[in-house]
């Protein structure tokens, strides 16, 4: 990873509750942290004030993210991160609501909530880092474990269909939706920064791994290994349109898959407060 | 239901869901998040109405969790925050209420009480959710849980709510039923400026001085919104100081005793009821909700044929009126206790003042206790 010049060397100390509640509890070699790493420099590099950005989180590994940064930062209960968001957006309109989740959280548990959200369209960052497993209780299958995969919970190997996340997405009404890669970090942080532009409900998938629990069971490498698959299992949406379906299966898609201009919940509901003040009035 | 905002006292016919929406209002709630269900779905309309017009907002969310979820997030945010359920909403809410009790964010949370278990009778009242108001979340936590028997007194009892929700930082829960929530009677609506309205504190140091879960001087530290410069961390694991996650015994214990004795201190401000005839009484009648309407028609007839009997209702239910019960009982041997479930407050009436001492009137049939049915306690 290069450093960005114009964003000066500190950039991380500017940002990260260093001096409180650190090491962090991920394992060495572990995605979020590049996630955690990306959203940082977005925020600098767009000048948001930090004293307008809430960083809310369920529950898991990547629940664990907000505490680390200096932002208003809210760890709530496993799956509920967006009816939070809702809440706090709904009355802080002008503030950046960033909600951070794992596939297990965003999709499973919350999935409810997340479907929910983006057909509001309520003006809220998702950011689902999606490790294809439920890292922080030891490896157990999660809505996106690839069939066949050998998790905690599937010893005799996966049978479930995983949820395509920015698909599902795009289908619940969500105004962005982009996928990146822990590897590809220019460029999940240029679709972060895309995202938190978008005044709708928008989602950036992060895929990322986990080599501690999935990795290992499966035999698939260590946290290095399963970086160079991220680089050589995914494309960008430019080439994957010049592929077959079956060339593309099994790869990752990267690219912009959505990104239109549709009205957002809170500025649609401060026409409601209109509407019925001037009944009132009348 | 488009009332203009006046300045002035005002009489109107209401629906008790309508008086706890308009309670609300007056009370400075200003968000509402909600999920449709019998008895409580009116407070929803209402406020699906009234809360635009003073430039409060309105959300129906895609369920109860996400509900409970919604009003601490905009708690978060400054507003004052309610929901409004029945009892299998308030048990989909347990979750997050118990992280608005672990955060001490404020928020209130009607539940207007019909038969269960289950899917139960849904128009049909009940007073069964006593125990789950208080132990419904995992762990142990204070919680505070108001019952209204009146119309009026909803309404005040809403605003109590918000006061109490926002003095001591922590979720209230205002327990109706379904008789309170459809019945109509006439209400003294007083002026604006003659309700109290209380606020959660505020900070006067700056930011980076700033704790959100400081142990001393104050039992209930200021709550900053987020969004006004005062970047904190909120989180539903044990906590420090700061509201940094931690496994630090010393810093576990010290929040344990800080929210626990929040409550123990405010008792004489959090403890509200009503008692009379107690001095000469030779039965107490302790009741709340609806039945202690039932209750009071009871203890008139009696004291009519002579019968010296003292009334006692909690508009309080959690925390449990321990002393004041105790006192109240202490040289009668026989107090009744008529409630619309098997014996929820009488258990807390029975550990105060001994099993043998307490009757009890039950039904949880979806039927109102009769006044008949306390006075025939009297006599066995």
């Amino acid at each position: 990873m290069t450093s960005n010049p114009k964003h000066g060397s500190r950039v991380h100390e500017r940002y990260l509750r260093h001096h409180k509640k650190f090491p962090n509890v991920w394992c060495a070699g572990c995605g979020i942290g590049i996630v955690l790493g990306a959203i940082i420099r977005t925020i600098d590099a767009l000048q948001i004030d930090k004293n307008d950005v809430a960083v809310i989180s369920g529950i898991g590994c990547t629940g664990r993210m907000p505490v680390y940064a200096d932002f208003n930062t809210m760890h709530t209960t496993h799956g509920r991160a967006l009816a939070f968001a809702t809440g706090l957006k709904m009355v802080r309109p002008d503030m950046k609501v960033i909600a951070v989740m794992g596939d297990g959280d965003a999709l499973a548990i919350g999935g409810n909530h997340f479907i929910h959200a983006a057909r509001r369209n309520i003006g809220i960052t998702s950011i689902v880092v999606n490790n294809f497993i439920y890292g922080m209780t030891g490896g157990q299958y999660s809505p996106t474990t690839p069939i066949g995969a050998q998790a905690a919970t599937a010893p005799y190997g996966h049978i479930e269909q995983p949820f395509p996340i920015a698909e599902l997405s795009i289908a619940a009404g969500a105004a962005f939706v982009a996928r990146s890669t822990v590897y590809h970090v220019r460029e999940l942080e240029k679709y972060i920064a895309q995202a938190l532009g978008n005044d709708g409900f928008s989602v950036v998938e992060a895929v990322s791994y986990c080599h501690t629990t999935l990795g290992r069971i499966n035999r698939w490498g260590k946290a290095p290994d399963m970086m160079a698959r991220l680089k050589e299992q995914s494309v960008s949406q430019n080439k994957a349109e010049k592929m077959s379906e079956e060339e593309k299966q099994g790869l990752i898609v990267r690219g912009i898959f959505v990104d239109r201009d549709i009205p957002e919940y809170t500025k649609l509901y401060d026409q409601v407060i209109e509407r019925a003040q001037a009944e009132v009035a009348k | 239901m488009t009332a203009k905002q006046t300045s002035k006292p005002s009489t109107r016919l209401m629906q008790g869901d309508e008086a706890c929406a308009e309670g609300a209002i007056a009370a400075g709630c200003r968000f509402f998040a909600g999920y449709p269900i019998t008895p409580a779905t009116e407070i929803a309309e209402v406020l699906s109405r009234r809360l635009p017009q003073v430039g409060g907002k309105f959300i129906q969310m895609e369920d109860e969790i996400s509900s409970a979820a919604a009003i601490i997030g905009a708690s978060v945010g400054g507003a004052k925050s309610m929901t409004a359920t029945s009892g299998p909403g308030l048990s989909l809410m347990q979750e997050n209420i118990g992280y608005a009790a672990m955060t001490e964010i404020p928020c209130v949370i009607v539940d207007v009480q019909r038969l269960g278990p289950s899917t139960g009778r849904p128009t049909a009242p009940s007073q069964g959710d006593v125990m789950q108001a208080r132990w419904g979340s995992h762990g142990d936590y204070p919680i505070i849980a108001l019952s209204p028997s009146s119309i009026r007194e909803t309404f005040d009892l809403t605003i109590k709510a918000f006061n109490l929700s926002e003095r001591y930082r922590t979720p209230v829960i205002l327990l109706m039923d379904e008789v309170i929530g459809h019945m109509r009677e006439r209400v003294d609506i007083p002026a604006p400026d003659d309700i109290e309205c209380i606020d959660r504190a505020s900070t006067t140091v700056p930011p980076e001085w700033y704790k959100p879960y400081e142990n001393f001087p104050a039992d209930v530290p200021p709550l900053v919104p987020f969004g006004e410069g005062y970047r904190y961390h909120i989180t539903g694991l044990h906590h420090d100081e700061r509201g940094y996650p931690t496994n630090r015994l010393d810093e576990v214990q010290p929040w344990l005793d800080r929210i626990f004795r929040k409550i123990d201190t405010g008792l004489s401000d959090i403890l509200l009821y009503e008692a009379d005839g107690i001095r000469e009484a030779e039965i107490l009648v302790i009741a709340y909700g609806v039945t202690a309407r039932s209750a009071r028609y009871a203890v008139e007839q009696a004291r009519a044929r002579g019968r010296k009997v003292g009334y006692l209702k909690l508009k309080t239910i959690w925390p449990f009126a321990k002393e004041i019960v105790e006192h109240a009982a202490a040289r009668l041997h026989r107090v009744i206790v008529p409630e619309m479930n098997r014996g929820q407050v009488a258990l807390e009436v029975e550990r105060v003042v001994g099993r043998h001492k307490v009757r009890r009137v039950t039904r949880a049939d979806g039927e109102m206790i009769k006044p008949v049915d306390i006075l025939a306690a009297m006599e066995v």
